[in-house]
């Protein structure tokens, strides 16, 4: 009998985590520990030569934080994952794996300010380019592709930008040079879009969001699709022995998760950003109702925008799930829905918007997404600070941008906040 | 070719012996991995190839069909073209089960196989699959397919890790 190919809202419950092997536990234990004992020496070696698999240093890896990434790569359709402390620390991980000083990288424009940040100064220190490029224009991520180029990154849907990506076209420009695709899929979660299937690489997260979506802990995970061909004489790291790993050649040893191998054996275990098992088992609690959760953030979010189209206070709104939105047809294409993120501007302007901000009763103002509240924020003074004026504008950031990321609360009272607000910033 | 998980864990279950053909004694190589972690899973390995006397602390034959006792699996390390051989050689051997492995895909010798009642899989790892399977792969963040509601289950002679 072939095996059953079990649906998202079923992963999100069981994928990652059996009953526990020593006492039969049904919820996940925490296995809230740094360290686990050898049997003996020669089991310590055959573990620090990864030739078994087992826990030695919850560093490198823990059963709690392991049902965590196991769950996350079922439910992006991968092969394998690594959990992070936070998913700057996720895209960090990644691009530090497959990245060395001289190669450059291909990113959409729209993308989180502190990603704009990580690409265009942090990783540019250590002698890594990055050419930003209209996320709404695969030919020009092609146009920007250069001999050194060893990865393309984009969001699936832009933060706070609200532009989709088309997944598959750049995955192609991607794989005509021979790179990978790195999506952040942060905004959608995996239950609303799949980049993998689309054809993208490696699929990073901000697990901190939707994942876990509570707003109460930090976490991000790297999923790999266990599809990119890593010997196709571009990626030495993959194939030549591993100076960081006493010779280990991790493409031939560990084949089709041998990136992740590497991003945790080299890259997780010298950086140490490790995600604490503690957190690992609150982001699951969430993962658990991620597919219940995104049908009513979508709902509630689309119910929203349409209102604030009608409503004579709002000069324009952004939300995918509108209709008239550019791309509409794409959204619906390659997401199940257009998630709870969207953005709008008060007439009058920004002094207008952030009265708005200021005269909600229950909507929060602060710059998290992805919670069961509605938080409202204003990307240029916040999120995007730390960008230019130029560079704000190519994130799809406008001076008077109001951002929403729409909550799982009634969505009249979340209306009514809206109305009673834009009364008392239009009065 | 079988590849269901119940296939997989039935033959890796019932499986005591395997001979590993193109087993290498480089520590570093894939074949060396594989078997070494498949003999302290209770596995008893015998290397198969020419080049050497031992390996992993077992005697070498040079074929499949030197080998003297009972073998479970044919486990080949060897490129495509060189396996109908040893699938005959499994065959006459009476073995239960040839295991080609990743990037190792001989459709007319899986074919042999499984007309002479062996199990056959092909394009797999041994060791992959044992630790998916077994446990193991789930803690470095493998996607191992595996839902179930019952405590992991162990391959006999082996302490639950």
């Amino acid at each position: 009998m072939a095996d059953r190919v079990f649906q998202p809202e079923t992963l999100a419950i069981h994928a990652g985590q059996i009953p526990d092997s020593a006492t039969g536990a049904r919820a996940l234990p925490i296995y809230q520990t740094t360290s686990f004992v050898f049997d003996s020496a020669e089991h310590a070696a055959s573990l620090f030569n990864l030739a078994t698999f087992g826990n030695v240093y919850s560093r490198l890896s823990n059963p709690t934080v392991a049902a965590l990434e196991e769950r996350v790569a079922a439910l992006e359709c991968g092969r394998a994952a690594v959990a992070s402390a936070s998913g700057m620390a996720a895209e960090a991980m990644a691009l530090m794996t497959m990245l060395q000083a001289g190669d450059h990288v291909v990113a959409a424009g729209a993308l989180y300010g502190g990603t704009v940040t990580m690409l265009a100064v942090n990783l540019r220190k250590f002698g890594v380019e990055t050419t930003f490029v209209d996320a709404t224009r695969p030919d020009a991520f092609a146009a920007a592709m250069r001999p050194h180029t060893r990865a393309v990154f984009a969001e699936s849907l832009g933060n706070p930008s609200l532009t989709v990506l088309d997944v598959a076209a750049v995955a192609d420009v991607a794989h005509a040079h021979d790179v990978p695709l790195v999506i952040d899929n942060t905004v959608p979660s995996p239950f609303l879009c799949n980049p993998i299937a689309l054809g993208a690489d490696i699929v990073v997260h901000s697990a901190t969001k939707y994942l876990g979506g509570h707003g109460s802990t930090l976490a991000g995970i790297v999923v790999e699709s266990g599809k990119f061909p890593w010997d196709n004489g571009k990626f030495p790291g993959m194939t030549e022995p591993s100076p960081g790993y006493h010779g280990v050649k991790f493409y031939e040893t560990f084949g089709d998760f041998g990136f992740t191998m590497r991003c945790r054996m080299e890259t997780l275990r010298v950086y140490g950003a490790a995600l604490a098992p503690m957190s690992a088992w609150q982001i699951l609690q969430g993962v658990e109702t991620l597919p219940l959760r995104m049908e009513r953030h979508c709902s509630n979010a689309l119910a929203v925008a349409q209102h604030l189209r009608a409503h004579p206070a709002v000069s324009w709104v952004n939300y995918p799930g509108l209709e008239d939105h550019p791309q509409h047809a794409l959204m619906k294409r390659q997401m199940k829905g257009a998630s709870g993120l969207l953005a709008f501007g008060v007439k009058g302007g920004l002094q207008r918007g952030i009265a708005f901000i200021e005269s909600a009763q229950f909507m929060s103002h602060l710059v998290n997404i992805g919670d069961t509240r509605t938080l409202i924020s204003h990307p240029a003074s916040t999120t995007h600070r730390q960008l230019d004026d130029a560079q704000q504008l190519a994130a799809g950031v406008k001076p008077d941008m109001i951002r929403i990321s729409v909550g799982l609360e009634h969505i009249d009272d979340i209306l009514w906040d809206i109305d009673q607000s834009l009364a008392k910033a239009s009065a | 070719m079988q590849d269901e998980i119940t296939t997989l864990r039935r033959i890796l279950a019932a499986a005591r012996t395997i001979a590993v053909v193109g087993l290498s004694a480089e520590w570093h190589r894939p074949s060396h991995f594989a078997a070494k972690y498949m003999q302290a899973k209770g596995y008893r390995v015998i290397p198969v190839n020419p080049r050497y006397d031992t390996i992993l602390g077992e005697r070498c034959v040079a074929r499949v069909e030197d080998i003297t006792e009972p073998v479970d699996i044919v486990d080949v390390f060897r490129r495509t073209e060189d396996v109908e051989p040893i699938a005959d050689g499994a065959i006459r051997i009476g073995a239960k089960c040839l295991w080609q492995q990743i990037g190792v895909k001989n459709l007319k010798a899986d074919a042999k196989a499984r007309a002479a009642g062996l199990d056959s899989v092909m394009d797999r790892c041994v060791k992959i699959e044992h630790a998916r399977l077994f446990g193991g792969l789930h803690w470095v963040g493998v996607n191992t397919r595996v839902l179930s509601a019952r405590r992991p289950l162990v391959s006999p002679g082996t302490t639950v890790l």
